[in-house]
């Protein structure tokens, strides 16, 4: 019987103890896992290749000012950037209230849309459509799936920023390398509604030339409009979307209190089971002394055995954590595009691992340190 | 015959290295739950104490939220005219034709900038709001570039002292005055003149919302009423109280999110007592088998267990609220997704959420403790004594 075979036996002598530990430590390094896969692509994730070149110009005092259409040609003109479409938000109902009726929909240029957002996929002769019919609009593969929507579909959106109702003929339905759950129309469809938007814009996406430039490319485009009535803000796209979760509240003191108190939770745990465990085999350390086992090999043994419980269940917790993740995400919307890494896998497996060497240490320690006569006279 | 509880305590504290550790297991599951819970209950108690009954707001048919709001003075002139409008002391109408954006500022402490809500109003739109006191400096002047922030604001967000200036708009603004609203939604917002606003925000004669104020809350509903069916105005009429009232949904994703969270804890906290629970049925299996000689039935075997196991929790639920009672009252902010703007909070331990707390930590409890009762009861004595 090799050492790694004992410590394995050991460690599942107690089929329910073990089960029930296992478990425990499944469910929190499951939630820990998650929560490290929201910090992951919330604050880590750099986005896609063509994500990082896009750069988001917005008015300086907040989104609900419009700015000038005229500055589209200024933002054009700017060395680095290839391409510019405006962006505007129109916040209309479909259908009613319900939360599973709202998306987001944009009013922006058909013509140079797909200029910008060249990682959007779309067939050619559905694109031309849309180019062609001022009330047209095109929405994302998931959302077509979600209300059931085919090219030709007619659509209705109630306006709430804008005194009007869009009625909209789907023309295209776009892939994204993330399922965004947008739907875009073309903007003119509102200036020629509404008398006061005339002549403006919610904001501006620009492709930039490279990656590299973009930070220099915010920073001309904002230069420009410094002094102007309407200044603005440029952004990388993911900083821009950053934004939006900032404004969730202190997410990232919400995640690290609920990442510390699950982890503290399962040490607690498993160091309650072993103790237990250790305990109740007293008399059989002495016997493994008796043996002439060095203190430093059941020391081994035991940590042995707090460690391979708490990895068995970090690795069902981890790999229950892809799996949710991937049914989630399969589900579109916020979560869109969130998967487990191998590297957040690891982390949690190390974090398991450490939680497993930790609880078992001072239990296994006492027990190596046994005085062989007091541990055969043990009852218990 | 029951068995006497003192039994469990005694037992419990025999074993006070495993009591104390399972507790406390609970304990941090329960005060993970009181926090999520305790965020929502504090969202909510911010829009439910926010306005008036006897308060009505006009805004343009189909819009949500004030903000999306926008038409012209001739109607906020039609609205003054409208019976059941309280008047002032001076007989001036108590209607108030407000402008309400968002601006963007920069938190104190550095971790980002934040939208947050600013309003144009006039002295009678303070007056419309009894409930707003002035807790430093004074109201600010019309004509002026003044404002007066919220005590929440006033915390959080730099250049926010009385005598300092914020620059938005088109230019810098005076603090001249802080307010307090008593936790409601206006304690995330920013007052200043409406006139001056509308220049700023190049909204030069326009409003986003009316505020308006009934006699007595009878009539505000009936204003509300007219408001919504007079063809010449399009627009629409809620009540102050309602309109706010709608706005809870702000902590859907909290909910969510701290259901979610709690749940899976919760698995795991059972998991561990359970654990905990065979451990002690096993160590005294033999205890078990005397008892049942001395007579006790086998279903007091098994609530005595169940007994012990809820105590246990009890004693976690205990430990859970009283690690989080330092937090009550903390203050933290979320975006409210009517207006895309911060909505300032405290943390709200209120009895609801205690009683929720202690609720969830009983059933972990008792899902822990009833399958090794179970095996407690059903144990056969002669094994068990010659265990």
């Amino acid at each position: 019987m090799t050492l790694t075979h004992f410590v394995t036996k050991n460690a599942f002598r107690n089929k329910r103890r073990s089960l029930l530990t296992v478990g425990s430590i499944t469910f929190s390094l499951l939630l820990l896992t998650l929560m490290m896969t929201i910090w992951r692509s919330f604050y880590l994730d750099k986005g896609s290749e063509d994500s990082a070149q896009r750069l988001m110009t917005r008015h300086k005092v907040s989104l609900a000012n419009f700015l000038p259409e005229f500055y589209r040609q200024r933002i054009r003109s700017i060395p680095g950037v290839t391409h510019v479409v405006p962006i505007t938000w129109f916040g209309g109902k479909y259908k009613d209230d319900k939360a599973e009726n709202f998306f987001a929909q944009f009013g922006t240029d058909p013509t140079e849309f797909f200029k910008v957002y060249t990682d959007y996929k779309i067939p050619p002769e559905q694109a031309a459509a849309w180019q062609h019919d001022r009330a047209g609009a095109i929405v994302d593969e998931h959302m077509a799936k979600k209300y059931g929507w085919k090219v030709g579909d007619k659509i209705t959106l109630k306006g709430t920023i804008f005194p009007m109702n869009l009625e909209l003929t789907i023309r295209g339905i776009y892939n994204p390398p993330t399922s965004t759950d947008t739907l875009y129309f073309d903007a003119k469809y509102v200036e020629e509604s509404v008398r006061w938007f005339r002549g403006s814009a919610g904001l501006f996406a620009s492709l930039a030339d490279s990656p590299q430039s973009v930070g220099r490319v915010a920073t001309t485009i904002d230069d420009a409009f410094r002094n102007s009535p309407q200044p603005t803000k440029t952004e990388s796209e993911k900083a821009f979307l950053l934004g939006f979760i900032s404004m969730l509240g202190n997410v990232k003191a919400f995640i690290l209190f609920i990442c510390g108190a699950v982890v503290f939770a399962i040490l607690l745990v498993s160091a309650n089971t072993m103790a237990m465990s250790i305990r109740e085999r007293t008399r059989e350390v002495a016997v493994l002394k008796t043996l002439g086992f060095p203190r430093k090999t059941i020391l081994a043994l035991f940590i042995g055995e707090g460690v391979t419980l708490a990895l068995v269940g970090g690795l069902i917790g981890s790999l229950g954590a892809t799996g949710l993740v991937g049914l989630v995400a399969k589900g579109g919307g916020f979560f869109a595009g969130l998967s487990v890494t191998p590297g957040t896998m690891g982390v949690a497996l190390l974090v398991a691992g450490l939680v497993g060497f930790l609880s078992s240490f001072a239990p296994s320690y006492t027990a190596s340190r046994l005085n062989i006569v007091e541990g055969l006279r043990h009852i218990g | 015959m029951a068995i006497p509880i003192s039994y469990n305590l005694r037992n419990m504290r025999l074993r006070k290295g495993l009591t104390a550790m399972t507790a406390l297991g609970i304990a941090l599951t329960v005060a993970t739950a009181v926090f999520l819970m305790a965020l929502v209950a504090g969202l909510n108690k911010a829009f439910a104490t926010t306005g008036d009954a006897q308060n009505v707001l006009a805004l343009r048919k189909g819009s949500d939220a004030e903000m999306n709001g926008g038409f012209s003075l001739d109607t906020v002139q039609t609205l003054r005219s409208l019976p059941g409008v309280a008047k002032t002391a001076d007989g001036q109408p108590m209607v108030s034709g407000e402008l309400v954006t968002i601006i963007v500022l920069p938190r104190k402490d550095g971790t980002g900038e934040v939208n947050v809500t600013v309003r144009g109003t006039r002295p009678v739109g303070i007056a419309i709001r009894p409930n707003i006191k002035l807790a430093e400096g004074r109201w600010f002047h019309s004509g002026q570039r003044e404002i007066v922030v919220s005590k929440s604001i006033h915390g959080r967000f730099a250049q926010s002292d009385i005598g300092q200036s914020m620059r938005f708009g088109k230019g810098d603004w005076t603090v001249v005055g802080v307010f307090d609203s008593g936790g409601s939604a206006y304690d995330s917002e920013i007052w200043g003149d409406v006139n001056q606003m509308q220049s700023d925000f190049d909204r030069m004669g326009g409003v986003s919302s009316v505020y308006l104020r009934a006699v007595d809350t009878a009539s505000a509903v009936t204003l509300a009423q007219r408001i919504n069916d007079d063809q010449r105005l399009h627009l629409d009429g809620v009540l102050e109280t309602a309109y706010y009232g709608k706005q809870t949904k702000s902590g859907d994703t909290i909910k969510f999110v701290g259901t979610f969270v709690a749940f899976i804890m919760a698995i795991g906290s059972s998991f561990a007592a359970m654990n905990t629970m065979y451990a002690a049925v096993a160590y005294r299996s033999r205890e078990i088998a005397t008892l049942r000689i001395l007579g006790f039935s086998r279903f007091s075997i098994l609530t005595c267990f169940v007994l012990e196991s809820l105590l246990l929790s009890l004693l976690g639920a205990a430990g859970g609220i009283l690690m989080m009672i330092p937090f009550n009252g903390m203050q933290t902010g979320t975006q409210n997704q009517s207006t895309f703007s911060e909505v300032v909070f405290a943390l709200h331990m209120t009895p609801g959420v205690v009683i929720t707390a202690v609720l969830f930590a009983v059933t972990m409890g008792f899902i822990g403790g009833l399958a090794p009762a179970w095996h407690a009861a059903r144990q056969e004595i002669l094994v068990a004594l010659r265990g």
